[in-house]
């Protein structure tokens, strides 16, 4: 057989257990509360699903992914705060209307670049356009050097330092190293109430699928394919008459691209956006996510930003020092000890046995005489 | 000398590697349908004549003409849409891709972004695979991943994507290294079957193979030309003899 289906069996199933869990077990177990934090944890599976794509097929490990993340986010953010920024109830600053953090800095209109946000749909362009933009430009200057591997890691990683260093610096304009908070209403719209947040929790979810859809049909087109190769023999790939560089800069946008999906559902989901969620750390634990889950396996990143995010959550509460320390061990682990990650592990150890199940019926029978 | 029949022009090339000159004002003319071995001492500069031609080494001086179009100013891989094909001397295939998927991804279509997200494996590409694989001997191997076959599968592999290309150029560079004899043979039966309607280009130390495929014969030395012509000429060439043959 040659011809392959869009889903194989298994596939089908492990997203109809997916969607199970995420659409049917978490908003019926869960209070209002953990379920918006689960929402949250899932906004950072878009991420993971992008270096899926990028790091586990085409071999790209970005340390920066966490940028893309905020430029969604902060689209989403800067939208809402125009939105929560009336003059009424700016009414007591020196200029009302504008965001309260740039009355703060002695900013007495609306930058040009803020004025586009005041429309929905123009930042709902812009969620995807301007980190698919900024993900060509570094995209085309890397790639088009042959810029790979770790070096292209630690100039990802350099980016998203400078990004953080930018949006504190840029106090005025960004709100600096508190962000864009206080974020109201969408369209109206009050995002703040229990009821709202698990309406924007089942959005988000919506969108995860949307999304894992969008990367399973890439990673079985040829251009999957192609991805696959390029990791393995680059040159080969280049000398069968692809432009190596192009495959590249489009699958980075991509990743870029879902991760600022992300990136603007936490933002709605959390009700901020900071620059503590753009920097080093944070692009770092997308990493991990995607390593945890498995960096070769979509369902599996869901998973990995799943299970980290509510580890972080529920060992930061209890020992808040050690955290940090149990996420590198962990990284350690899966880089040394299971390398596929948990979709490694259900390959190897689960899998086999639940085929061995579902076939002793099948072949044991046939009472012999 | 001009003739607008040469299918390859190259003349006065030469490229240095921080001074040390690889190959150095090399001139040589390749006729279409013609076989053409290069021959010399390890670090003659005869792999490095391939990736000048192929576009992975930029040339320092000198021009590279295929078909009317000046190759040393493409890019690697309008250069294969030109027309030219290259093999690697360690076989350079996808290990975690089928046979099939190794094959299909040198197929001559969908080779842009766009191009690759829409490809669809039509009735076509099916059976231009299939037909590649019988050639290759690998017919019975096109679901199994690469990873799996044997060192001489993989040259073939190799060899089956270039076919499938079908380059007017094909450059081969020591198609028959680490074969086992018996593999030897059919490379060299696989070899004499595909060079027929092509301009190809072989690297290879192997004497007796070269005997066997070679319309000409170009020894290199020291980056440059030593000697070229039949291989009965440069057998008996007293150069040849001393730096090459001779040991």
């Amino acid at each position: 057989m040659t011809k392959t289906s869009f889903l194989t069996r298994s596939e089908a199933v492990g997203l109809a257990i997916l969607a199970l869990i995420i659409f049917v077990a978490f908003p019926v177990m869960l209070d209002d509360f953990r379920l918006n934090l689960f929402g949250k944890y899932l906004s950072y599976a878009f991420v993971a699903i992008g270096l899926v794509l990028c790091w586990g097929a085409g071999g790209i490990l970005s340390l920066g992914q966490g940028v893309f993340f905020g430029l969604g986010g902060y689209c989403m953010a800067m939208f809402l705060k125009l939105e929560a920024s009336t003059p009424e109830a700016t009414a007591i600053q020196s200029t009302p209307g504008i965001p309260d953090f740039m009355d703060w800095n002695q900013i007495s209109a609306l930058p040009i670049w803020w004025q586009p946000f005041n429309s929905f749909a123009f930042t709902l362009i812009a969620i995807f356009v301007v980190p698919a933009a900024f993900a060509f430009v570094i995209g085309y200057a890397m790639f088009r050097r042959r810029v790979s591997g770790v070096y292209f890691a630690i100039i990802t990683q350099a980016i998203a330092a400078i990004a953080t260093i930018l949006i504190v610096g840029q106090q005025g304009y960004t709100g600096g190293v508190n962000g864009i908070t206080d974020l109201r209403t969408l369209m109206g719209w009050d995002i703040r109430p229990d009821g709202a947040k698990t309406v924007l929790y089942f959005v988000n979810a919506i969108l995860l699928f949307g999304c894992l859809v969008v990367a399973m049909a890439i990673r079985k087109s040829k251009f999957g394919r192609v991805l696959v190769a390029m990791r393995d023999a680059e040159d080969r790939v280049r000398f069968s008459g692809y432009d190596v560089a192009s495959f590249k800069i489009f699958i980075f946008c991509v990743g870029a691209m879902m991760a600022a999906v992300g990136g603007a559902m936490f933002t709605l989901q959390v009700g901020f956006m900071s620059p503590t969620i753009v920097g080093i750390v944070p692009s770092i634990e997308m990493v991990i996510f995607c390593a945890v889950g498995g960096r070769h396996s979509l369902m599996g990143a869901v998973y990995g930003a799943l299970l980290v995010n509510w580890a972080k959550t529920t060992f930061s509460e209890s020992f808040p020092e050690l955290w940090l320390f149990g996420l590198g061990a962990l990284f350690i682990a899966v880089v040394m000890a299971f390398p596929n990650g948990l979709a490694g592990l259900f390959d190897d150890y689960i899998k086999p046995r639940l085929r061995g199940w579902r076939q002793t019926p099948a072949t044991a029978p046939q009472p012999a005489e | 000398m001009e003739n607008p029949n040469f299918i390859l022009t190259v003349e006065d090339l030469s490229v240095s590697f921080d001074g040390f000159k690889a190959v150095d004002g090399l001139s040589f003319y390749i006729e279409p349908n013609e076989c053409r071995v290069i021959i010399g001492p390890n670090g003659a500069g005869k792999t490095t004549v391939l990736d000048l031609i192929c576009g992975r080494t930029r040339a320092t001086a000198g021009s590279i003409e295929f078909k009317g179009a000046e190759l040393t100013r493409m890019r690697e891989d309008q250069i294969v849409h030109a027309g030219v094909g290259r093999k690697f001397q360690t076989p350079s295939v996808y290990e975690d891709l089928t046979v099939f998927e190794n094959l299909e991804i040198s197929y001559p279509r969908g080779h842009t972004v766009f191009g690759a997200l829409t490809f669809r494996r039509d009735g076509d590409v099916d059976a231009r695979i299939r037909e590649v694989a019988e050639t290759i001997f690998l017919g019975d191997f096109l679901q199994e991943r690469a990873a799996i076959l044997s060192h001489g599968q993989k040259q073939w592999l190799e060899i089956g994507m270039l076919l499938i290309q079908d380059p007017q150029l094909m450059m081969l560079d020591e198609p028959v290294a680490g074969m086992s004899v018996a593999e030897r043979k059919k490379t060299a039966e696989l070899l004499n079957r595909i060079i027929r309607d092509r301009a190809v280009i072989v690297i290879e130390h192997d004497m007796g193979f070269v005997a066997d495929i070679a319309t000409r014969v170009t020894v290199m030395h020291q980056g440059k030309r030593l000697s070229e012509g039949s291989m009965a000429h440069v057998q008996a060439d007293p150069k040849v003899v001393e730096v090459y043959l001779g040991h």
